[in-house]
């Protein structure tokens, strides 16, 4: 098992690498020179050499990209030229809305789809079977950031449960946060819930056809004792793949979602960042990303060597 | 042929509606979708405007008619641009299995999966700025390691089909293996991936036009149609509804067709499989 | 006592199994033959009532003159749960897949005995733990928090075994329990299966297609065809009488021997010498060369025009790399291999490989599912290109194998095993080879279709003097269409010689041990009260 999860540290550990080097050179490939940009064009040449200097901008390309790994290795992301704060504490404010957002968006998603898929699996051929499979047809054709907008219209602006957007903090308390987070959530799972509950339902009918699911029934065990004892373990497997792949989406589809609810999180810092060319924010948020999906991949990975022992070897 | 699973009729034919609506756009739409008229504004469905105008007094059907367009556009040449180029990869990482080509190419997939399409959208327009081109890119790079591995997998297990052995006795190389044996015997399950990625390919321009990532103004795209209804989303639901319904059946539609696809192409797949065992 | 009336069955409304009568007394071995397809796996399932869906059974099954719940019953299913693995148990062909791949086999062996009341948690993982030792996996070799992966498949058959005997049962239905086991592993699950049913003193009925299994094991045997049983009785008596037609047609063809006539010259067509194949293994440890497993090691032996060689070997012995080799798909890491005097390899000329060509085992896995039969048999035609008349000789090449030029247009799955078989025979003649290699190519029929296929291939070496390997696990088949034997172990040939004094003489011990191990029919048994064979 160990020496599994170190070759696939040691490829993601390269991914991630890889990917460091693919944000830089792309950072560099953006036109127009940020320290000119924030000065406007009457600015003197000096002073745009003094902020270039100031920003890290000057010096050859492998030392600023050197610069920049060992900074962020060491936690100094550099600092923000519109801002003009540390792009670590921006980060790590803005992170204490997304990451519990695309957090609790994949709890709710998943404790949604796995007794969803299963009950369909069950009742293969039966209207639940169909009831279940219909909706989620529809959710996952449902893009979540319009679902998240009659979300407001029903939940905020009909109902006047939640608030339409914002987000108070967490210095308010942790229920306010949560109440905050709901609905965002709820339309980030929407879509994930729908397809995770599919693959969970074909992948538990598929291992219900192997033959030692036919060994545990000629032991005695009824149809529900085999599912719970010797299915569902198995059936997990892939299950596990896409909820990997799925943080992806969840990270990717909080970025959108943060803009219905106006939550200031990772993603409406981005998009600031991006319209006023405040290069090392994006660059370190993207690099951000790239390293959570990376680490959920790894994560995923170590569920594997958990849930299928042919993936451990003995000592 | 057997009977046509039902969800494959109406997935086509939601689709066809669609698609025939985009290819009419070319030809003929009831307004112009970008003439403004500030006169005719937040007008209720009616006979001259089936669907309603919004708050510049621009059609709706006319504006949806012009970015179903867009957004066809964009989803089938990202998925043209995973094919094209996810496949031949999964192909040649099959066909030297273990080889350090298969190995370069499946790190390269997972490095692209690193990156979620929108990550890769906001470096592209954080250089070229934001437009459809970028959306397309976007969608279709991340559609490209989808596609290779979809292609290396069920390759994978077609190698190892005697027929494959047969093939190489009568000496044909791998590149004429694929061509013959392997692309055939996979093109159901690419033909059914397709019809996934298509779809996500709409959502995701979708969503990509929503934050202004995506075709900028004036080409009109459903996306974009809904970030300017949030605004008015108190007052007028129905220029929210209305775009967000059209994705809803657009996407319904692709998504019926390719699981009634797979209903219909996968006996076979099936049969092959079960013959391996 | 064990005893099933009137069995009847059907799927989906066809109809599969007719007036099943039998029964099955404790200690005594019952052995249910047939070939594929002719029901006798299903009549298990429905002792069982492990029907696929869509199946309605009729008739009675009776434990100790107690009918089980029929299908109709209220609850029945509950009901059978407490038979199922207590009073009838099951193991099934497939040791590979049959266990659960997540769980320890200490597990799922005390599944059993927990599920149905019969010990607390830690007695049955100590009874487990006795039962895996008595089928003989000791805990000091074969902990019980082994996964299956880690063990073979024999082993894992006798996991299998270990968790259907856990609790006495008073029948044991075993399908084809060793029908993907090499055979010495055969012979020792054999050997376990008919100590067991003695010392529990169960019933067991065993399914399974070889005659010769059934002779050495059984104490009553029913012969099945087409969803009925058309003769049971005694085993000496029913092998001795064989008063019903379908019953000798088995044994008959089961020990098929063609008509050969000798056309082998001296000329070598084939000659490998000293052969070495390596292959690759994971590696071990970072930095370091990867190891390499030798999978033939100095292998040599020649084959002559005309002539038909046998290899056997059981699996893993080899024998499939080395047919690689010679086919010219996978260099060799040391000797040669020559076809006519000139050196095979994965880079020789077309002209070169088209004198050798190849029959493999699986008759649904050889051909491309989407080309026509016309294409299929044109394939080889790529190494000498197409003639203009290549549709006359695809002809030519199917009417050679007895099939018509309407097949031409057809595709695979419209055949049948043998059928389709006579097709890849056909593929290998359209470019008249000497050489035909023959990789397990009717292994995977059954024994019918296998008789016909060896006439067929004996006619057409007598018409066209072809040389064959032909590579097998099967020492019957082997023993039938050969002049010469090569036996092949651990990568290395241990003895060759004429195939008939290789069998009635073997030297090497591992050759001894593998003839020793096939079941055979007593030969007194096969002959009439007049003194002369049947068959």
């Amino acid at each position: 098992m160990f020496r599994y999860l170190a070759l696939r540290a040691l490829s993601l550990g390269l991914s991630l690498v890889v990917a460091s080097w693919v944000i830089f050179a792309m950072i560099e490939l953006v036109p127009g020179d940020p320290a000119s940009f924030m000065l406007g064009l009457n600015a003197e040449p000096d002073t745009v050499a003094a902020l270039r200097e100031e920003l890290g901008l000057s010096g050859s390309a492998p030392t600023r990209y050197l610069n920049w790994v060992s900074g962020m290795v060491t936690g100094d992301f550099g600092r923000s030229y519109t801002y003009r704060v540390e792009v670590s504490e921006l980060v790590w404010e803005r992170m204490q809305v997304s990451l519990p957002l695309a957090l609790f968006a994949l709890i709710l998603s998943t404790t949604i789809a796995i007794p969803v898929g299963m009950l369909a699996a069950s009742r293969r051929g039966g209207i639940a079977d169909y009831g279940i499979m219909g909706a989620t047809q529809l959710g996952i054709a449902v893009p979540n950031f319009w679902f998240a907008m009659l979300l407001v219209l029903i939940f905020s602006i009909q109902l006047r449960w939640f608030s339409a957007g914002g987000f108070p903090g967490w210095d308010q308390g942790f229920w306010p946060g949560v109440k905050a987070l709901t609905l965002p959530a709820v339309a980030l799972a929407l879509p994930q819930a729908s397809i995770l509950s599919r693959v969970m339902r074909s992948s538990l009918l598929e291992v219900l056809h192997q033959d030692y699911i036919r060994t545990a029934r000629a032991k005695g065990l009824s149809m529900g004792q085999a599912t719970r004892r010797h299915a569902l373990r198995n059936a997990l497997i892939p299950v596990l793949t896409i909820l990997g792949l799925q943080f992806s989406f969840l990270l990717a589809g909080a970025i959108i979602i943060e803009n219905v609810f106006f939550l200031p999180g990772l993603g409406r810092l981005i998009f600031q960042a991006i319209t006023q060319r405040d290069l090392i924010v994006v660059e370190s948020v993207v690099m951000l990303l790239v390293f959570a999906v990376i680490l959920v991949t790894f994560l995923v990975d170590l569920a594997y060597a958990l849930v299928d022992p042919r993936l451990r070897r003995r000592p | 042929m057997t009977r046509l699973p039902p969800q494959l009729w109406l997935g086509a034919a939601l689709t066809a509606v669609f698609l025939a609506a985009a290819l009419l756009s070319f030809l003929w739409v009831p307004h112009d979708p970008n003439a403004l008229n500030i006169a005719a504004k937040l007008r209720a469905p009616s006979t001259t405007h089936w669907l309603g105008t919004d708050h510049f007094g621009r059609d709706l059907v006319s504006m949806l008619m012009v970015g179903a367009r867009t957004s066809m556009a964009v989803a089938l040449i990202a998925v043209g641009i995973g094919i094209g180029i996810g496949v031949p990869l999964g192909l040649a990482a099959a066909a030297r299995r273990g080889s350090w080509l298969d190995e370069l190419i499946m790190r390269g997939n997972d490095l692209i999966f690193a990156f979620p399409s929108l990550v890769i959208a906001i470096l592209i327009t954080a250089i070229f700025g934001p437009s459809a081109t970028n959306a397309i890119l976007a969608i279709g790079i991340f559609n490209i390691p989808v596609f290779a591995r979809v292609a290396r997998g069920s390759a994978l297990t077609i190698w190892t089909q005697d027929f494959i052995l047969a093939a190489r006795v009568a000496g044909k190389g791998a590149a004429r293996i694929n061509v013959e044996h392997i692309l055939p015997n996979i093109t159901n399950l690419l033909i059914v991936q397709g019809t996934i990625q298509f779809s996500l390919g709409i959502l995701a321009e979708a969503g990509l036009s929503y934050v202004g990532l995506g075709a900028q103004p004036p080409t009109p795209s459903w996306g974009r149609m809904l970030a300017d209804a949030q605004t008015m989303i108190y007052t007028e639901p129905r220029l929210a509804m209305v775009p967000g319904l059209t994705i809803v059946l657009m996407v319904l539609g692709l998504n019926l067709m390719g699981d009634g696809l797979r209903d219909m192409l996968d006996p076979r797949l099936r049969r092959l499989r079960e013959g391996a065992a | 006592m064990i005893e099933i009336r009137d069995l009847s069955l059907t799927i989906h409304g066809t109809p599969i199994l007719r007036d099943v009568d039998l029964s099955i007394a404790s200690g005594q071995v019952v052995g249910l033959v047939g070939e594929s397809g002719s029901g006798k796996s299903l009549t298990a399932l429905a002792l069982m009532d492990l029907l696929p869906h869509g199946s309605k059974a009729g008739g009675q099954i009776l434990i100790d003159d107690t009918p089980l719940p029929t299908q109709a019953a209220e609850g029945h299913d509950r009901a059978m749960c407490k038979i199922r693995g207590n009073r009838i148990s099951m193991i099934f062909q497939e040791p590979m897949t049959a266990l659960n791949p997540v769980k320890t086999i200490g597990e799922q062996v005390a599944e059993t005995l927990i599920l149905h009341g019969a010990a607390t948690r830690k007695d049955a993982l100590r009874i487990a733990s006795e039962k895996l030792t008595r089928v003989g996996l000791s805990p000091d070799r074969f902990p019980l928090d082994r996964y299956p992966h880690e063990l073979s498949g024999g082993q894992r058959q006798r996991v299998c075994i270990a968790q259907a005997i856990a609790l006495h049962p008073d029948l044991l239905i075993a399908d084809e329990p060793t029908t993907a086991l090499d055979v010495t592993t055969q012979a020792q699950i054999l050997d376990l299966l008919r100590e067991l049913v003695a010392e529990e003193e169960m019933g067991l009925l065993l399914i399974t297609h070889d005659l010769a299994v059934v002779a050495g094991m059984a104490d009553q045997v029913a012969v099945m065809k087409a969803g009925e049983i058309v003769e049971q009785g005694p085993t000496e008596g029913l092998f001795r009488t064989m008063s019903h037609p379908y019953t000798r047609q088995l044994l008959s063809a089961s020990e098929h021997q063609p008509d050969r006539v000798d056309r082998a010259q001296d000329i070598p067509l084939l000659e490998v010498r000293k052969a070495i194949r390596d292959y690759p293994l994971p590696r071990t440890r970072l930095f370091e060369p990867r190891p390499q497993f030798r999978a033939v090691n100095g292998v040599s032996f020649h084959l002559n025009k005309g002539e038909s060689l046998g290899l056997v070997g059981e699996s893993g012995c080899g024998k499939s790399t080395l047919t690689r080799a010679i086919l010219g798909l996978e260099p060799l890491q040391g000797g040669d291999t020559r076809l006519n005097g000139k050196t095979v390899g994965p880079d020789m000329d077309p002209a070169r490989r088209s004198g050798m060509q190849v029959v493999f085992q699986d008759p649904y896995a050889s051909f491309n599912p989407r080309w026509t039969v016309e294409r299929i048999v044109s394939e080889p035609y790529h190494l000498t290109g197409r003639p203009e008349n290549w549709r006359d000789h695809v002809a030519d090449a199917l009417s050679d194998v007895g099939l018509t030029e309407e097949a031409m247009h057809r595709y695979p799955h419209e055949f049948s095993g043998g059928q389709r078989q006579r097709i890849a025979i056909a593929r290998a003649l359209i470019l008249e080879p000497e050489l035909i290699v023959l990789d397990e190519a009717v292994s995977a029929l059954d024994v019918s279709v296998r008789a016909q296929i060896l006439d067929l291939l004996a006619d057409l070496q007598r018409r066209k003097g072809l040389g064959f390997l032909f590579i097998s696990h099967d020492l019957s088949v082997v023993r039938n269409i050969t002049d010469r034997v090569l036996v092949m172990r651990a990568g290395e040939i241990v003895e060759e010689g004429p195939t008939e004094t290789v069998f009635a003489n073997p030297t090497h011990p591992y050759t001894k041990s593998l003839i020793d191990a096939a079941p055979v029919i007593p030969p007194d048994w096969k002959e009439n009260p007049y003194g002369t064979a049947l068959v």
